[in-house]
């Protein structure tokens, strides 16, 4: 029997694809790599790769320990290189105020609720952020995330610097 | 409460290879051992009954999905969301110019009522429309059987999460969900929840590459995350995508794993546009201008990202949103 080997793409070792144009322009599709996108960033630098009106998903290398951020609506982060731990507590009464209308939002220090507890993600996991509580990433290594939410305040947008523009 | 009125299926006993024919307005439908014929008042086509069987398995099973599903380069659906196209030539540019395309308008239940008949009577034992071709025994012959399992088979729509308490379950063995021969190397392990005291239920996690490894079928894409109006799709693919899917608003395609190759057409015309090869790590949106079909050497985890919006197709059509979505 043929034996599959299944390709997952990471920082250290990815191969991008292309477009080829017949009659368009690749700007249209907006075709840029995760990873790609990851090993330029900054750690926790939330890069817009994908945006569909108001919601977006972006590319997020993890490294060290992230702020604490908060959503006023679920989030999904799926670990798509390495290990992250994920720190989820209560928001208290004081940290509903650095919540926006969408997006992520950095919170000034911890979050003052309960304690949630923690997941421990490897690659393909994913990990529901759930409104009403707090997040925050910890990343020994780098690894890369990639973070189903709302277009907000932290979001970067630097679309002509990641994607294909030319045939 | 109003209760809809049950909806009559315009069909025919079994021709003398056991099929039953259908009609749908001016569109007249059979089948033989090998092909579906398709009639309509100025033309007239035929498919392999096996293409058609996975083309009208997927219109089904996705609610006539967002825009348009085409069987192939002449026939197809356009979903209004309430109501459906079914056309002929419409989106062919040669039809078009020879006047031989022709429309109608139908009740959503009312096409549903008579594909759902149609998938059921022309689906052999043995057959799954779903499935990738090397796991499927063969559509054609005279008819035999039927595979109800197969062709009505849960269609996964998380309302939040897979794996949240109440919400989509996992794929396990035990299940029936056991490691497709592709996957066999995909890690199975979970993460690790340490949920404080009295958090058990609200730390949720799952493993979404070993839950697409155990996908059954192919080109099927499935809601597991929810954030809004924007979800989640993941779907695994092998061999050819059986339909040419038309966006009616953009859609984003991230690849998880493997390779794939996609042909992109003008959406109205079927003019050639692009070839976009994808692999690990990659992502690119498809303008709602465009139609689209996929190819997978391998089987491969396709992450679908949609807006489900349903504002969005009247927003574009009507030039008050772009049919791209970042305009540099």
């Amino acid at each position: 029997m043929k034996t599959y080997t299944t390709n997952f793409g990471s920082l250290a070792d990815f191969t991008k694809g292309s477009i080829d144009i017949i009659d368009d322009d690749p700007k249209r599709y907006v075709f840029s790599n995760i990873f790609e996108v990851a090993s330029t960033s900054r750690p926790y630098e939330k890069v817009a790769v994908g945006k569909n009106r108001q919601y977006v998903v972006e590319a997020i290398r993890a490294e060290g320990t992230s702020e604490w951020r908060t959503a006023p609506h679920d989030e999904f982060a799926l670990v798509m290189d390495g290990e992250v731990e994920i720190r989820l507590q209560k928001l208290g009464p004081d940290d509903t105020a650095a919540t926006a209308e969408r997006g992520s939002n950095a919170l000034k220090g911890a979050p003052s609720g309960a304690m949630m507890g923690r997941v421990v993600a490897r690659r393909g996991h994913m990990t529901l952020l759930p409104v009403g509580a707090a997040y925050q990433f910890h990343a020994d290594k780098p690894s890369v995330i990639l973070l189903q939410t709302q277009d907000g305040p932290d979001t970067v947008h630097k679309w002509a610097d990641i994607i294909q523009t030319v045939a | 409460m109003t209760i809809a009125a049950p909806v009559k299926v315009d069909s025919t006993g079994p021709n003398t290879d056991g099929y039953r024919s259908f009609r749908l307005g001016e569109f007249k439908f059979r089948r033989d051992e090998y092909f579906v014929y398709v009639e309509w008042p100025t033309g007239k086509h035929v498919m392999s009954a096996d293409s058609f069987l996975k083309a009208l398995q997927r219109d089904v099973a996705w609610q006539f999905f967002y825009g348009i599903v085409n069987f192939d380069g002449v026939v197809g659906t356009v979903n209004h969301y309430g109501t459906v196209d079914l056309f002929a030539g419409r989106y062919n540019d040669v039809y078009r110019k020879a006047e031989l395309d022709h429309l109608e308008n139908f009740s959503t239940p009312m096409i549903k009522a008579t594909f759902d008949e149609m998938l059921d009577d022309w689906t052999n034992a043995g057959f799954d429309p779903f499935a990738s071709p090397t796991e499927t025994g063969s559509a054609f012959g005279i008819k035999h059987g039927d595979n109800r399992a197969a062709i009505t088979r849960h269609r996964v729509t998380a309302s939040r999460m897979v794996s949240v308490p109440g919400d989509e379950p996992l794929r396990n063995d035990e299940n029936g969900h056991p490691v497709n021969r592709h996957f066999l190397d995909v890690a199975q392990d979970e993460p690790e929840k340490h949920p404080e005291p009295g958090f058990d239920g609200e730390i949720s996690s799952f493993n979404l590459y070993a839950y697409l490894s155990r996908s059954q079928v192919t080109w099927n894409p499935s809601v597991v995350s929810v954030c809004g109006d924007s979800l989640y799709c993941p779907t695994t693919e092998e061999y050819i995508l059986p339909i040419i899917h038309g966006n009616d608003r953009v859609e984003w395609f991230i690849q998880l794993s493997d390779e794939l190759i996609w042909q992109v057409e003008d959406r109205d015309s079927g003019a050639a546009l692009a070839k976009v090869t994808m692999r690990s790590g990659d992502v690119a949106a498809m303008p709602a201008d465009i139609r689209h079909q996929g190819y997978a050497p391998k089987r491969a985890m396709l992450l679908v990202w949609e807006n489900a919006d349903p504002a969005l197709p009247a927003l574009i059509s009507s030039g008050q949103l772009p049919s791209v979505p970042v305009e540099i």
